[in-house]
């Protein structure tokens, strides 16, 4: 699988990436001397005018560079943890529905489509604004307006898998219920997940920086979509506020939709077989 | 104070001088943001009502960028020896817009009846004054009970505005449908008002100055989002963006354009005043060393530069240096974080989490609250800027809900009227975030407030303003930030736009296009 997966360019592109990224968000500390909300120099320095500021300052004389490398772990973080929220919402919500059916499947997927009638952004910017927008606050509103789509998937997973011979096996070998689904049903419906999550953290990143564009951000965390929202007043004077942001969201999401093709491409039962054909 | 007598027409006189040049006729289109609620100044006293309304409704005087007064409905007045009787001598042959004629009467109703029920900043002047008279039709009386300093400065027409009796006696007058279209005796008229759009006022010709109005017909013009306003300018679509209608930054942008002058000029008479509200009750903000340490520890030349443009001054105290009785000799903060460091360090501050809520007036003052925090964490106080609404606001400050909350208040020309009421303890309400809303309690000072605002002579109440400001000043109840400038940016052909301390509000009266 992994020989599959380096052989895809485009995956790997997308390593590189997101590694870099990674990197740089960790690093940020000893990379830059000043923090992000350090007045640093006059306000509205253009990038590559001074060799310690490459990408200029903002509206207040603040770092831009810096703020980027902050933003970076505003962005993973919230990616990633909210993404892991609603895998475990989602995974367990759709595993019993696909499982247990009747009246279980019934009740799950009303409960799931009530989310998914709403729509995404909106539910996200009632929920924040209800809770007071903080990273916790946030991360959770994104959660919560993502998982019912990892419900639906494990659930449709997990219906075609249970109806598989081995686990007739296993019932036969006398296996409880929850047993089966846990060490049978389960680990056979993980490759669609880990695509679909790949795919989530890009898109949770997407709605972080839309609710903080919105001014509906941590205003103690810089991130991304801040400082574009910041900078949206002055993009006739000052280009760069706005888009080194857009650059830094749009490489780290084209870096995770890359890995998640890869993985989709690596994963893929189907694709593997006709390989080894 | 003997006779404080202005004649018409020395004023007058003085007004002509360049008459030669003036010019009459043409239009001006002036922005309005946000639409107005409604023109019955009266009634509603906001901002952009009054910049309107202000066209229309007039008050007995008056006030020069200077803040003395000037004469308005009134061509003259005269204050009594022991501050007690102050006696208007109304102008002749005024009309109001429905060609009624305008009395002594339609002083008095609004004072004594209309605007003691409507208005609630001016209703508590009026709790000085024992009785209004009419002894003629053009004379009116206001006698107090006791000296009360500021009086002279409550007849603006935005404080007290006079309204036509004959169509407001004896009815509800909030729901009078006479509010639509109201009747002032202004220089100009009501003519249409396309909500969502514009609002149309047309020349007074019966207007009792000779000659004044020169324009035609004033536009305000309804432009919901700043960036659109700048545009709207910069095509020629209005003359003239009002003090705060555009967001700073744009400022440079459009005062370099051709043709184009900005004033900061016509805001003295409200010396809008911005100050962090610091909870005096509890936690680290109760102690005046924290208090003092957040003073120092604050860069304000930098917040005015750069958060503002340049626009404003560092203020030094509780009194704007535009309003009355102003005193500099006052304990200077200025940007010094190693002086803040020693004062939290005499305290014993133990990095305990303290909360900054900004005012959620757009970009201008978050960034602002950000550079503050900035300041402080610089010094070692831990800050957290909480997130909010307008709602939010008003309900975390008048709940007193904050460790340090932003603000700016109006001083309307005197201390006794916009400024004191900041800070004596009688003041402390919870529910309005317009009183003394950090909760200090100082008696002494208190005292100092009451006696200085019924004070007669101008002298004694200047030496009793500077002894409270220079003792307030020590004791840091809010942390002063700065006097706000708000530009008011218009075309260099429009002259005379900005004569008097509310600018905008009554400029259309001697404005002239030159062409």
């Amino acid at each position: 699988m992994w020989k599959r997966f380096r052989s895809n360019i485009g995956a790997m592109v997308g390593v590189v990436l997101l590694a870099a990224v990674i990197l740089i968000a960790i690093f940020a500390p000893l990379i830059f001397a000043n923090t992000p909300w350090q007045m640093v120099q006059r306000p509205f320095l253009a990038p590559f005018s001074m060799d310690s500021l490459p990408l200029g300052t903002d509206t207040l004389g603040r770092d831009v560079a810096a703020q980027l490398a902050y933003g970076a772990r505003v962005s993973l973080l919230v990616g990633l943890v909210s993404t892991l929220v609603a895998l475990l919402i989602g995974v367990p919500l759709g595993a019993l529905a696909g499982f247990y059916g009747g009246y279980v499947d019934e009740g799950a997927m009303r409960f799931t489509e009530f989310f998914q009638t709403i729509p995404n952004f909106a539910l996200a910017i009632v929920l924040v604004a209800i809770f007071e927008p903080t990273l916790a606050s946030i991360t959770l509103a994104i959660a919560i307006v993502s998982w019912p789509p990892v419900a639906r998937l494990v659930r449709a997973e997990v219906m075609s898998v249970r109806k598989r011979e081995f686990v007739d096996a296993a019932t036969l070998a006398g296996l409880s219920k929850p047993r089966i689904l846990v060490r049978q049903v389960l680990p056979n419906t993980v490759s669609p997940i880990i695509v679909m999550a790949s795919l989530m953290v890009a898109t949770a990143i997407l709605l972080e920086s839309s609710l903080s564009f919105l001014g509906l951000g941590d205003p103690n965390a810089m991130s991304w979509g801040y400082m574009i929202g910041a900078a949206r007043t002055v993009i006739r004077s000052a280009w760069w506020l706005s888009f080194f942001p857009g650059i830094a969201i749009v490489i780290t999401v084209l870096a995770l939709n890359l890995i998640g093709e890869g993985l989709n491409d690596a994963l893929n039962p189907h694709l593997s077989r006709k390989g080894k054909a | 104070m003997k006779h404080l007598k202005a004649t018409t027409f020395l004023i007058a006189a003085a007004l002509a001088a360049p008459l030669a040049a003036q010019e009459a006729g043409g239009r001006l289109d002036i922005v309005v943001q946000p639409e107005p609620p409604g023109l019955m100044l009266g009634l509603v006293q906001n901002g952009p009502t009054q910049l309107v309304a202000g066209d229309i409704y007039e008050g007995l005087l008056r006030y020069g960028t200077d803040l003395q007064p000037q004469p308005g409905l009134a061509e003259s007045w005269e204050i009594s020896d022991d501050g007690l009787t102050y006696t208007f001598k109304l102008q002749e042959g005024v009309k109001w817009h429905d060609g009624e004629d305008f009395t002594a009467d339609d002083v008095v109703f609004s004072a004594d009846v209309f605007l003691r029920e409507t208005h609630a900043r001016l209703r508590a002047s009026l709790a000085y004054v024992e009785s209004i008279t009419a002894p003629d039709p053009l004379t009116v009386v206001f006698q107090l009970k006791e000296p009360f300093g500021p009086f002279i400065s409550v007849f603006e027409t935005g404080t007290m505005p006079i309204v036509p009796k004959h169509i407001y006696e004896g009815t509800d007058f909030a729901n009078n449908e006479m509010n639509a279209t109201p009747i002032g005796t202004g220089p100009f008229k009501f003519e249409a008002w396309e909500k969502g759009s514009y609002i149309h006022l047309v020349k007074n010709e019966d207007y009792y100055v000779d000659g004044l109005p020169y324009l035609d017909e004033v536009y305000y013009r309804v432009i919901p989002d700043a960036a659109a306003r700048a545009v709207a300018f910069e095509t020629g679509e209005v003359d003239v963006l009002p003090g705060g209608s555009v967001e700073n930054w744009d400022v440079p942008r459009l005062t370099e354009m051709d043709n184009v002058c900005s004033t900061g000029s016509g805001w003295e008479f409200f010396a809008p005043h911005a100050w962090m509200w610091l909870n005096n009750r509890e936690g680290p903000t109760s102690d005046v060393r924290f208090r003092q340490a957040v003073m120092y520890a604050m860069d304000r030349d930098f917040q005015r530069d750069v958060v503002w443009n340049g626009f404003g001054n560092v203020a030094t105290g509780p009194v704007s240096s535009k309003t009355n009785f102003y005193s500099d000799d006052v304990t200077i903060y200025d940007h010094n974080p190693e002086k803040a460091k020693e004062l939290l360090e005499e305290m014993g501050y133990d990095g305990e989490e303290v909360r900054l809520l900004p005012l959620p007036y757009g970009e201008t003052w978050q960034r602002w609250a950000e550079a503050i925090r900035q300041n402080l964490s610089e010094v070692g106080i831990n800050v957290s800027i909480d997130s909010t609404d307008v709602a939010g606001w008003n309900e975390k400050t008048s709940q007193w809900d904050y460790d340090m909350a932003f603000t700016y208040l109006y001083q309307y020309g005197d201390p006794a009227l916009g400024v004191s009421r900041n800070y004596t303890a009688d003041r402390i309400q919870k529910g309005s975030p317009w009183n003394n809303v950090e909760g200090y309690d100082n008696p002494e000072l208190d005292a100092k407030w009451f006696a200085a605002a019924t004070m007669i002579s101008p002298e004694e109440r200047q030496a009793a303003y500077d002894e409270i400001q220079k003792e307030i000043v020590d004791d840091v109840p809010v942390a002063w930030l700065l006097e706000l400038e708000f530009p008011t940016i218009y075309r260099c052909d429009i002259k005379d736009l900005v004569t008097t301390g509310i600018g905008v509000n009554d400029g259309p009266r001697n404005a002239w296009i030159e062409k």
